[in-house]
């Protein structure tokens, strides 16, 4: 922290202030959330028609509701799975044509990667569910949705493992070839294990990416968490407290997977003596 | 293609709609990000929570959800404006969170070697803040801070998908839905309407970051 050094350490007295001053900002923030509670109040937010449904088992929507919403953060984690595994697969042959091939072919990737990047995710999910049936191709609408996330994250996730091989020392695929490995033996067997291990924790991170993007499937009606909670609310009437319910489920999914990141990060850090140099940039970092 | 040669003005329109949109919220995104930032590095604890919780919330939650609340939670509450003003400040709470990250990343990213020595010749807190820190700061936050804008711009077309009218996502949408408008060149057209802002948006950021990056 680079605060710290800009002055001296605070003496009793400016302690004893900063302690005043805590307690008044503290006050000034209860007394806000205090306001929006009452407002909430006043709106009628908190009456039993509104959230006895999300929170008590003997009401008579209780059951239905979690049920509905429980297909529905299960559609969500489904097409995040195949979307993660597809860009996975789709993103390491990327980069390894964009390590590997000739230069003509590279300057092809380079350009599918920046107009994948530089397309809005939503108009890439509009476009398949749209655009392949026109082209003969008739998918569940959950391939749709896939398809769209994969093509979006697949370049993102093919930046990453890129940086990965490249934050690798020279002398490791200097070695390889020395042994008399071959130049696809050298990715395969000492390049990429290591490059994935450096990039778990983007890896991890971009997982977040993906599983907040699920939530566009509303736009094609695939069934996902989200659209299923609207489907909820057209019959219960209460959007502000399911939409905060489903704000609570994510938030406390992904903030576990942030969590989960950092921690593979630590202990990738802690193990390994050359750390990655160079950190891509990671769509978690930019709200992609 | 023959409809985006006919459409060229809804096009140009739409793209007009979604840098408005994209204006008002990087402005607004930018004062309430850096005020955001500013609570997370306070000396007082309720501050720093705030400032955490504000960005725990924002960073996590899908914007899909973010603008949901925004269109249905908050009319229900008996608020009253255009879809435009809370898709806009929607996407602009959403982005705060990723401002706040990189401002404090830039700060932090100052060694403290560099106060210290500022320190040390003598230069007081005002100084060493104008002359040594912040000079390095900005200069560390331009490449990420323009990241997010640009992200910004993408997810503005969540915001279209949610009916902000007339921005360019929308126009694809309505061209191909209403008017059944053959959707592969309305999709193009739209895709390209994006590129066109962000590959640009880009390159001169790449421009930039190899101006004024500091040899650390």
């Amino acid at each position: 922290m680079s605060e710290s050094v800009l002055y001296e350490a605070p003496g009793p007295r400016a302690k004893l202030r900063a302690r005043y001053a805590s307690a008044a900002t503290g006050l000034v923030l209860l007394a806000v959330f205090a306001w929006v509670i009452y407002r909430l109040a006043l709106a009628g937010e908190f009456t039993y028609d509104k959230w006895g449904p999300l929170i008590d088992p003997g009401n008579e929507n209780f059951t239905p509701l979690w049920t509905l919403l429980g297909r529905g953060l299960v559609n969500t984690l489904l097409a995040a799975g195949w979307s993660i595994l597809f860009s996975l697969v789709i993103g390491t042959i990327l980069a390894l044509t964009r390590v590997t091939a000739a230069a003509w072919y590279r300057w092809a990737v380079v350009g599918v990667i920046e107009l994948l990047r530089g397309t809005p995710v939503v108009v890439l999910i509009f476009f398949a569910y749209q655009a392949l049936p026109v082209m003969g191709i008739d998918l569940p609408v959950m391939w749709s949705l896939v398809i769209g996330l994969t093509a979006y994250n697949c370049v993102i996730i093919a930046e990453i493992v890129r940086a990965g091989i490249d934050s690798l020392p020279k002398g490791q695929s200097e070695a390889a070839y020395a042994v008399g490995m071959r130049r696809g033996q050298v990715m395969v067997n000492v390049l990429l294990p290591q490059a994935f291990r450096a990039m778990l924790p983007a890896l991890i991170s971009q997982l977040v990416v993906v599983l907040k993007d699920t939530s566009l499937g509303f736009t094609i009606s695939y069934p996902e968490f989200v659209q299923r909670g609207e489907t909820a609310i057209e019959n219960l009437g209460n959007p502000i407290q399911l939409y905060l319910f489903i704000a609570l489920i994510f938030i406390v999914i992904n903030y576990t997977l942030s969590k989960v990141a950092v921690y593979t990060e630590r202990r990738l850090s802690r193990s390994r003596r050359s750390a990655a140099t160079e950190e891509p940039e990671s769509a978690a970092a930019t709200g992609d | 293609m023959q409809v985006l040669i006919d459409n060229y003005h809804l096009y140009l329109r739409g793209l007009g709609t979604t840098l408005q949109i994209c204006l008002y919220a990087g402005l607004l995104t930018l004062v309430v990000g850096t005020f955001i930032a500013g609570c997370r590095v306070a000396p007082l604890t309720p501050l720093r929570a705030f400032g955490t919780a504000w960005v725990t919330v924002f960073r996590n939650c899908p914007l899909a959800v973010v603008l949901f609340f925004m269109a249905f939670g908050i009319p229900a509450l008996g608020v009253n404006a255009s879809y435009f003003v809370f898709g806009t400040i929607g996407l602009a709470l959403y982005t705060s969170a990723f401002v706040c990250e990189a401002i404090r990343s830039g700060i932090n990213a100052v060694s403290p070697g560099q106060a210290e020595a500022a320190r040390s010749v003598g230069l007081g807190f005002g100084q060493t803040l104008r002359l040594v820190i912040l000079p390095q700061a900005v200069r560390s936050i331009i490449p990420p801070l323009g990241s997010v804008m640009i992200a910004m711009i993408k997810n503005s077309a969540i915001a279209g998908a949610f009916g902000i009218g007339g921005d360019l996502y929308a126009v694809g949408i309505r061209q191909s839905s209403a008017q059944g408008e053959a959707i592969i060149p309305v999709l193009v057209g739209v895709a390209l309407g994006y590129l066109i802002i962000t590959i640009p948006a880009g390159l001169l950021l790449s421009y930039v970051e190899r101006k004024v990056a500091i040899a650390r």
